[in-house]
């Protein structure tokens, strides 16, 4: 399994998400900068936590216009499998890459604390490492987690499972306490909390090591995906 | 628009620089170096580099006298930051900067600034940043200024600390009415690097280049290294033009950027310094004096943000993330090819000259000639007058409180907001970018992991201006013990440390006593404890109208754990584990939180401190610790042990029951140089014959109740019922 970890200026926490999949789970994975327009030849791309482009204007909203991200549509029109983590998932949704938007926790402050979560739907190719609703934790740092979509996208969203983690103590205000939602074809995961940083018991705990095990085990049993 | 500078003739006159914090003595002084009347460029340029802030004219003597180097240090003050030497062929990078001043203005920009400006210290050694520390103080809580202050001093550490992506791992926020007007950010920033690649601020070699890169220099922050060496007052309307604006996407871009000239571009590279206090002068003369150089600078090619910049507002523009690079003739394309990889401006402004001038060139003019020197090494050095403060020649008699229901006064030192539960501050802080976080916020001491070696380190920031404010020397003192206990109960050994020294007005002379006692005390400890003060800052003048704060030195320290396996936190872990206590209890209540909370204020004679006893019983808790026989352990600070048990028992709801031989008053006495540990039965033989008459056993964990019997009262609560007090002390005041 080969993974690109994509690298904006202002992503914080591309090394993190290498430092996961090399050293952790021990599977190839490469930095690709925002400027690149190729992703042919990698099985995953994960787009990392962050704050792209400073995030200045709205979280994502500069982003969405990186180079990179026509490879990443025609990457994940293929079928090619992506995770957007935190920034990411903001990127994702900036890109229309998946539905709703995510605005400022109902605080209005930034938030970095361990959250316990519900595996909502463990049948995705992010999930099935984990149990039908086991509860898991993994820690959430986010100012703008707070999940919307409308009332039509929300209920197709539940209809069709693409729920995926769910917080079992809502801390940002997210509708329905969405913490990860997919696209309808469930090849494109986006989520709030960072499985990255719960790879080690070191670091207080290995919740977060279902989400790369699923992706491993849903690419290795996939063909290479060529983007273009 | 061309703006008419006074020519040196009319600042003679006029004396302009005394608005710039500059004397007519110092005037004088400086047009004898120069052996001409200074023009408005030169003398302002003076202003800057001869404030406190840069000269240190007023501490040099007592910094003087600081222990600075043992056998690990690589690197001691003088450059960016400080440098030990933690093994495995690493460094560790440190230092803490204040930014009291502009934090008062503009709480927001004044906190972001000062954290990115101490980050930028540590990357211009060619450390990679690895976490953030802040220590702060504030008024009461209960006051709008102060709920305000809070809340953007904390969006500020936080918008500028999370978005460049170094964790804060730590810190302190304490709370006395003497800093209601004079609020105290200090900043630390860790880093870890090879130590083969140790970077200096030099500027060697006539023909090498100076570049420039970073942002844009504009009218912000113009001599703000005055405005920080400068009283507040109500009558003077706050300097808002002063404190500068943050960038933390500028500076992610320019610490990447920089941490790749140092790793693979060693051999271009002369030296790099940051530009902070006094911006572009102090970055490039402070190079050219530590190289012995003369140096040119053609200010026509700064990037600036604005048209028609005077020379001296080039110069003094405290701008943020910018940086000053001294490149090998011949390097500069690669150099500044790689900057602008990163979209960084990046531009050869200057170089090397024989000789030892500094000159400036504006519009093809000479707008600068002085020797280097006149702005380095020759800015006056002051030995103040030192005269013991009255309130400490005649000390009150010894607090003796009355404490006729114990289980009442710990609840009220546990709601006080110097003890109770900050968690909602410091989940506005990412703790965990980096993937090295082994300890958070809460417990003694932040932990974090050093990648590619089997090490960890330890840090914290301690401050106590309570004990100083009745005794500088023993205070000092105490702050250091305090800043190792905390690193010793995490599991590290204590390495060195870094310091920034907040006081009053240097020239009344109790300030100064309080400013020289308190380093005394302070040195007296790094020698004991073998850590050596490698870095630091000043911050005087905290004054408002006239009332000085609590001499407050903010101690950072930063300590190794060899073993990862060994990093021990605070909670209790286990129900049915020993309870002991390591150091003797006294009644000692002058300066503890009881009397401030009592009283509404802190009076008699200190309690001492024995040091050698104190490093004694810090051995013991490491060697406890590193041969895996003790599951928590916590200093007793703020409080004393009743609010230490408490606070052990809140992270897992695990509480005790323990008899102490002690009234129940004593339970808040703050006697030095204590600790609680806990130890699982199978261990309890082999740590009591290592401890032998060292450690006393008090008890043992049970669940969720927490029961002390003392001598004349039994003190019983649920555990729950106190951490929600602890929790709701102060997050129900900032509402």
């Amino acid at each position: 399994m080969k993974a690109a970890v994509l690298s904006f200026p202002g992503s914080n926490c591309d090394a993190d998400l290498l430092w996961a999949i090399r050293d952790i789970c021990g599977e190839e994975a490469e930095m690709v900068a925002a400027n690149h327009t190729d992703l042919s030849g990698f099985d995953l791309v994960l787009v990392p936590g962050g704050f792209s482009y400073g995030d200045y204007l709205r979280s994502g909203a500069i982003a969405k216009f990186a180079p990179v991200m026509t490879a990443l549509k025609a990457f994940a029109d293929a079928g090619g499998y992506v995770i957007g983590i935190c920034n990411g998932f903001q990127i994702l949704t900036e890109a229309g890459l998946l539905p709703g938007a995510l605005q400022w926790n109902q605080s209005l402050q930034f938030i970095c604390e361990p959250e316990p979560l519900v595996v909502a739907n463990n049948q995705t190719a992010f999930s099935t490492a984990y149990r039908a609703d086991q509860t898991i934790t993994l820690p959430i740092a986010h100012g703008e987690g707070n999940y919307y979509a409308d009332p039509a996208t929300l209920a197709a969203l539940e209809a069709n499972g693409q729920v995926v983690f769910r917080y079992a103590h809502n801390p940002n205000g997210s509708l329905n306490d969405i913490a990860g939602v997919t696209n309808a074809r469930g090849n494109v995961l986006g989520m709030m909390p960072h499985p990255e940083r719960a790879v080690e018991a070191l670091l207080g705990g290995t919740d977060g090591l279902g989400v790369f095990q699923s992706l491993i085990h849903a690419t290795k049993g996939a063909t290479t995906v060529a983007a273009n | 628009m061309l703006q008419t500078e006074m020519s040196p003739e009319t600042i003679r006159v006029k004396k302009p620089y005394l608005d710039w914090g500059l004397t007519e003595a110092e005037y004088d002084r400086y047009a004898e170096l120069l052996g001409r009347l200074p023009n408005y460029t030169e003398i302002g340029l003076a202003s800057g580099m001869w404030s406190e802030h840069c000269a240190y004219k007023f501490s040099k003597p007592v910094l003087k006298g600081f222990w600075t180097k043992n056998d690990r240090v690589l690197m001691g003050p003088g450059e960016g930051a400080g440098v030990i030497d933690i093994g495995e062929g690493k460094a560790v990078v440190f230092k803490a900067e204040s930014h009291n001043h502009p934090s008062a203005v503009e709480p927001y920009e004044g906190a972001a600034t000062g954290v990115g400006g101490i980050i930028r210290d540590i990357f211009s050694i060619g450390a990679k940043p690895i976490a953030v520390l802040d220590s702060l103080a504030f008024g009461s809580p209960t006051d709008p200024r102060t709920k305000q202050l809070i809340d953007q001093v904390v969006a500020g550490i936080g918008g500028y600390g999370n978005a460049i992506g170094i964790p804060t791992v730590g810190g302190e926020i304490r709370f006395a009415d003497s800093y209601a007007k004079n609020p105290l950010v200090n900043a630390m920033c860790v880093g870890v690097m090879d130590k083969a690649k140790i970077q200096k601020g030099k500027a060697a070699g006539v023909g090498n280049a100076l570049i420039y890169v970073g942002a844009k220099t504009g009218r912000d922050g113009i001599n703000g290294a005055s405005f920080a060496s400068a009283e507040f007052s109500d009558e003077a309307a706050a300097d808002r033009s002063a404190v500068q604006v943050g960038d933390p996407f500028m500076e992610k871009l320019l610490m990447d950027a920089c941490l790749e000239v140092t790793d693979r571009h060693q051999a271009a590279l002369v030296g790099m310094q940051d530009m902070g206090a006094a911006g572009l002068v102090s970055s490039t003369v402070e190079m050219a004096d530590k190289s012995d150089s003369g140096m040119v600078l053609d200010l026509d090619l700064i990037p600036q943000r604005e048209p028609h910049m005077t020379p001296f507002e080039i110069m003094l523009s405290e701008s943020q993330e910018r940086m000053m690079l001294c490149v090998r003739a011949g390097s500069e394309d690669q150099i500044i090819a790689l900057f602008k990889e990163y979209d960084l401006d990046a531009v050869v402004c200057g170089h090397v000259e024989a000789g030892h001038r500094y000159r400036l060139l504006h519009h093809g003019e000479v707008v600068c000639d002085v020797p280097v020197s006149a702005l380095t090494s020759d800015a006056p050095v002051y030995h103040q007058a030192s005269q013991q403060p009255a309130r400490l020649a005649h000390p009150a008699a010894d607090f003796v409180p009355a404490v006729p229901d114990a289980l009442a006064t710990l609840k009220q030192l546990l709601a006080d907001p110097n003890v109770a539960d900050k968690a909602f501050l410091y989940q506005r802080y990412d703790a965990q970018v980096q993937t090295n976080t082994c300890v958070t916020p809460g417990s003694d001491a932040g932990v974090v992991r050093v990648r590619g070696t089997h090490r960890a380190l330890a840090m914290t920031t301690d401050s106590n201006g309570r004990y100083l404010y009745l005794d500088p020397e023993v205070g000092g003192a105490i702050t250091v013990a305090e800043a190792t206990r905390n690193l010793v109960v995490s599991g590290a050994e204590p390495l060195g440390i870094t310091d920034c020294l907040n006081y009053g007005d240097p020239t009344k002379p109790e300030i100064f006593y309080e400013l020289a006692e308190s380093a005394k005390g302070i040195t007296a400890a790094t020698k004991v404890f073998n850590t050596p003060v490698i870095s630091g800052n000043v911050s005087l003048y905290n004054e408002t109208n006239g009332v000085a704060i609590y001499p407050t030195p903010m101690i950072g320290m930063v300590g190794l754990i060899e073993d990862l396996t060994t990093i021990t936190t605070q909670d209790f872990k286990q129900v049915g584990e020993g309870v002991y206590v390591i150091g003797a209890t006294g009644a000692d209540f002058n300066g503890s939180l009881l009397q401030q909370v009592l009283t509404g204020g802190v009076a008699g004679t200190l309690m001492p401190l024995d040091l050698a006893a104190e490093k004694a019983k810090q051995d013991l808790v490491l060697q406890a610790i590193r041969a895996h026989l003790v599951s928590a352990a916590h200093d007793v600070a703020d409080g004393g042990l009743l609010v230490a048990l408490a606070e052990m028992s809140f992270g897992r709801g695990i509480g005790l029951k323990a008899t102490v031989d002690l009234p129940a008053a004593q339970l808040f006495s703050e006697t030095q140089g204590r600790f609680i540990l806990t130890v699982p039965a199978a261990h309890q033989a082999a740590f009591e014959a290592m401890a032998g008459a060292a450690a006393t056993h008090i008890g043992t964990t049970e669940a969720g109740t927490l029961k002390v019997t003392a001598t004349d009262q039994t003190i019983e609560a649920p555990v729950a019922a106190l951490k929600q007090i602890n929790m709701e002390g102060l997050s129900c005041q900032l509402k």
